[in-house]
């Protein structure tokens, strides 16, 4: 670790990365509050909650814009953009859930899943440091804790948050689809067939199924989230380094350089994982909903 | 403590590259196939893309969920006891 010989005030690299790892979390009578365990249900993540409203809120701003705006003669750069999204979600979701009268609620959940996950996650786009400096002269001033982050999806709360409602969404069709009791009997009778003595081994596999589904579900997401966000402060860390030295053209000159050059890649490399694992979760929420369409 | 720094740069290592290994075998795999199904029905490829990417990002998934399990090890590692 180089940076430990930077300055007297410069923190280690171990300790910058646990520092920008670090939720803002306040507990339900909004007091500053720190995580223990893995699970704590007392706090909640005040950054990811305020970035995800607030992204939610702007992208059903600019599509609703779009379709208010919209005319049937020649269309703008921006309607154009936004039928060819929409005609794209409506054509993956006619290709899994053949159900004409659920793809009027599913096909638009899909369009939104994909807006919104994708402007989250397009947070990592901007420089890593550059939010959380502005906090670090904001929010101690104003009594709060000295952290934030900036993705909402590298966190895992919010994208668990999300893979827990598509599954609620599933459940619904389930019976809405199939009636409560068809629906109860394809839980027990299932997979291996309608035998009185495959009950208990049917229910558990179900039951492993569906718990299986929504945790990959939002563990994909935040893994590639995080590991995105991670190496984003790796590489912030190289320059942060290069630029800390005494002399930066001597020693670490080569470090100033690899910024640059791994900045470049990694983020023009990101630009295809943020926009792939949006359209992923935007598909398997289409597939799990389509899903609980089959019988069996 | 600087034999479980040693294990945990070591386990670091190991899950990067096996992960990277598995990755890349998939990726390869589904890639060629890909190819060869495109050249022979070239009017499915648009079809085939599509679902190539999907599953690209599922493989690709499991990879960077262990590069960030990793990089999580090397900087704020659990193991030692502060």
């Amino acid at each position: 670790m180089s940076a430990e010989n930077a300055g007297t005030t410069a923190p280690t690299a171990g300790e910058y990365i646990q520092h920008h790892l670090h939720h803002l979390q306040k507990d339900f009578s909004f007091q500053n509050a720190t995580q223990h365990s893995i699970v704590d249900f007392s706090l909640f993540n005040l950054d990811s909650l305020i970035y995800s409203v607030v992204l939610g809120a702007l992208g059903c701003f600019f599509l609703w814009r779009a379709a208010s705006r919209a005319t049937s003669g020649v269309p703008g750069r921006f309607q154009a953009a936004v039928e060819i999204l929409s005609e794209m979600v409506e054509s993956q979701a006619k290709g899994v859930i053949h159900n004409a009268t659920s793809r009027k609620l599913v096909s638009p959940l899909a369009l939104t899943v994909f807006v919104w996950i994708f402007l989250m996650n397009a947070m990592d786009m901007l420089p890593v440091d550059a939010i959380p400096a502005i906090w670090h002269g904001v929010g101690p001033a104003l009594g709060h804790n000295d952290f934030m982050r900036v993705v909402p999806t590298a966190d895992l709360s919010t994208t668990l948050g999300l893979s827990t409602s598509v599954l609620l969404v599933c459940l619904v069709y389930n019976v809405k689809i199939k009636g409560l009791g068809g629906w109860l009997h394809e839980l027990v009778a299932a997979p291996f067939g309608d035998k009185w003595f495959l009950y208990p081994v049917n229910f558990l596999m179900q039951m492993i199924e569906f718990t299986a589904k929504t945790v990959s579900h939002g563990m994909r997401l935040f893994g590639n989230m995080f590991a995105g966000e991670l190496v984003f402060m790796l590489i912030a860390l190289m320059g942060g380094v290069w630029a800390w030295q005494f002399n930066p053209l001597t020693g670490g000159f080569w470090l100033g350089f690899g910024h640059v050059v791994a900045g470049t890649v990694w983020s023009i490399f990101h630009i295809l994982v943020i926009t792939l694992q949006a359209f992923i979760f935007m598909m398997l929420t289409l597939i799990y909903v389509g899903q609980a369409h089959d019988s069996h | 403590m600087e034999n479980i720094l040693g294990l945990v740069a070591l386990a670091c290592g190991l899950i990067v590259g096996l992960g990277a290994i598995g990755a890349s075998i998939g990726i390869a795999l589904m890639g060629g196939k890909f190819l060869e199904a495109s050249a022979r029905q070239p009017e499915l490829m648009n079809d085939l893309q599509t679902k190539m990417f999907i599953l690209a990002g599922l493989i690709d998934a499991a990879f960077l969920i262990g590069v960030a399990i990793a990089l999580l090890f090397a900087f704020a590692n659990p193991f030692v006891l502060r």
